[in-house]
């Protein structure tokens, strides 16, 4: 049998107590993730990414929209870097202003995804039963069907155009984030702690957001990193076949269309844009991996 | 409902001449959802705990301790259900009460510590916002008054340097202090009871030793009642008043901690006490209980004891009733009867 000693004198002493700020998991892994070169040149591009889709109006050379036709397809020059298109436009200047759209299409397409995939995730990974079930089959439904036919055929309810593309692709991507979503938190549901705060008489909604949210934060993040990228992608590919942005707005998916329509008078028309989609998808991804791995180092430490 | 407000008066009952439980559990029947035919869970437990005092639930794992204590929250999990008896909180029928009154009932009436304290946390919260989260709930303060408590609270229960303690995130503390702090939270609103299940199980000896001292002192300042889930026998003798000893499902003895450990009035019993060390009786053989708990789908009729029992007959396979000496409750019909006498050493 166990004896009591007679003065309950604290034996478990702080470890390390000396002046280091308390470190929230989440401020580690964003330490780790600030350590990392990829990280953070992937970072740098989006950042300006997002100077030249802010600043578009202000630092383009010329007016996206002014048209010379007296200077069609001029190829890169002094006065047009990256030349004119067929109707003697600066690619330059619609590139830039195309950086809105850009940052602004995946945006649109993972908010989406998140208000409807987001809540039921961590509502049936909590109380999993009928809602659980539901949602859960109605995400492998979604799921069998191919993302960008699912995407074609609600574009053709909603109307084409940048937000009714995006939206439809967000209800597209909501099933892949809803899964990861779910996982996690079945997983964390099954905690102490959030027995712990039902046991302090914490309601459903309070447990959800305040409780289980910050706990799937990690993984969620990830997703909704790597989903960008592929938002924008969807973006370019629905623009391309004109279900997307409509002129005379311009995306880099219908420069790209356009390019394809002149391929052989200006075969380097799709470098451009080409190059800036590729670029700008590789920075979501990499931001993605990183944000995995130093999630993931995170939980071995 | 009002019965959240009188959760404060607990210390004016407990010196009252009649004391009320502020936990009676009657008849409990627990099965699960769908499966008639099968035995139930927990299968017509009683039990009281009275302001002040402290009731260990023991029984080795698999016996129906944590559902029983998860039954008292209304906190069963989605596949079983209470098919039959009560359980009555605080004069609050926690079986007919709405999720609205549970609620209430839950953190401010009774406060739960569980085993783990490692991950009774949330990990991304600092831990004075964990506790301070109750009396925020409950009582209505501000975030800032329910932080200023938590430090009140950290303080409290032992904790050094608690206004800088109460800004760490869990990682960062020992599984003593964390389970200091799960003790924080849970008398954060002054509740009237304490459910702890297995408090100390995960913790060194010597942080068991010094979290039994403070559970004890927090029961007699604040008059708590203590339901104390735990299969750990030393606990039993230091801490508590009274013990229920379940066996799969039923409870096979109950009685008052000095009676029982002197005397056990059930094989069961017997045996487990025969399986612990004793201190100033050395090189003398333990015992061991052969087999082991059989699966909730396999309790055998009557007593469900019996295949591992040393003095099983052929009656023991009718149901159980058992009977009382005084306080001192066994179900076997045997020992009852008068037939047998466990010994502590078989």
């Amino acid at each position: 049998m166990t004896t009591l000693s007679p003065a309950p004198v604290p034996v478990d002493r702080p470890v390390a107590a000396s002046a280091l700020p308390n470190r929230s998991p989440m401020r580690t892994a964003a330490r780790a993730f600030f350590r990392s070169p990829a990280a953070l040149s992937a970072l740098a591009f989006l950042a300006l990414l997002l100077f030249l889709a802010v600043a578009a109006p202000l630092v383009v050379p010329y007016d996206p929209a002014a048209q010379n036709l007296a200077n069609r397809f001029s190829g890169p020059s002094a006065e047009h870097w990256l030349g004119t298109d067929e109707f003697g436009r600066d690619v330059l200047s619609r590139m830039m202003t195309a950086a809105q759209i850009a940052l602004v299409a995946p945006l649109i397409a993972v908010g989406t995804a998140a208000v409807i995939g987001v809540p039921t995730a961590l509502l049936a990974g909590l109380r999993r039963g009928a809602i659980d079930a539901v949602a859960g089959r109605l995400a492998d439904a979604v799921m069998s069907l191919p993302a960008l036919a699912l995407a074609m055929a609600i574009i053709a309810i909603l109307g084409p155009g940048l937000v009714n593309s995006m939206i439809a692709v967000g209800i597209a991507f909501a099933p892949s984030l809803f899964r990861v979503v779910r996982g996690a938190a079945l997983a964390t549901s099954r905690e102490t702690f959030m027995e712990s705060a039902e046991s302090i008489g914490c309601t459903t909604r309070r447990m959800v957001w305040v409780h289980l949210l910050p706990n799937v934060a990690a993984p969620m993040l990830v997703q909704v990193t790597i989903l960008m990228g592929v938002a924008l992608l969807a973006e370019a590919g629905l623009s391309f076949i004109g279900l997307g942005v409509q002129p005379p707005d311009s995306s880099w998916g219908s420069m790209l269309a356009d390019a394809y329509q002149n391929q052989f008078r200006d075969p380097f028309g799709a470098v451009a844009p080409g190059a800036a989609l590729a670029l700008t998808v590789l920075c979501f991804n990499v931001l993605g991996d990183t944000l995995r791995d130093v999630i993931a180092a995170g939980r071995r430490a | 409902m009002s019965t959240s407000k009188t959760a404060g008066a607990a210390t004016a009952t407990a010196v009252a001449p009649d004391v009320r439980p502020i936990l009676s559990v009657r008849d409990l029947t627990i099965d699960y959802l769908g499966e008639p035919r099968q035995p139930a869970l927990v299968q017509d437990v009683s039990f009281d705990v009275l302001p002040g005092r402290s009731v260990a639930l023991i029984g080795e794992s698999g016996c129906g301790k944590t559902i029983t204590s998860l039954a008292v929250l209304g906190l069963l999990p989605a596949r079983m259900r209470v098919a039959g008896g009560s359980i009555v909180l605080d004069g609050v029928d926690v079986l007919q009460a709405s999720e609205r009154t549970l609620r209430d009932l839950r953190g401010r009436t009774v406060g739960a510590i569980f085993q783990e304290p490692m991950s009774s946390l949330n990990p991304t919260m600092p831990v004075g916002d964990q506790i301070g989260e109750a009396r925020w709930l409950h009582l209505g303060e501000s975030r800032r008054a329910a932080r200023a408590k938590a430090v009140e609270l950290l303080d409290r229960v032992g904790i050094p340097n608690a206004a800088r303690r109460a800004r760490a995130y869990p990682h960062e503390l020992s599984g003593g202090m964390q389970q200091r702090v799960m003790i924080a939270s849970a008398i954060a609103c002054e509740p009237a009871m304490l459910l702890a299940d297995e408090p100390t199980t995960a913790l060194d000896v010597t942080v068991q030793a010094d979290i039994l001292a403070l559970l004890a002192d927090l029961q007699r300042d604040l008059g708590l009642g203590i339901l104390f889930v735990t299969h750990d026998l030393g606990v039993v003798a230091e801490f508590c008043a009274d013990v229920v000893v379940m066996y799969a499902g039923h409870v096979v003895e109950r009685a008052g901690t000095r009676a029982l450990f002197a005397a056990p009035r059930h094989p069961y019993t017997a045996a487990l006490l025969g399986a612990v060390p004793q201190a100033g009786q050395a090189r003398t053989v333990l015992t061991t209980i052969p087999g082991r708990v059989p699966p909730s789908g396999a309790f055998p009729a009557g007593c469900r004891f019996r295949p591992r029992c040393a003095h099983a007959v052929a009656t023991c396979a009718e149901p159980q009733h058992g009977g009382a000496d005084g306080d001192h409750f066994t179900l076997c019909d045997r020992v009852a009867a008068g037939e047998l006498t466990p010994r502590r050493r078989t």
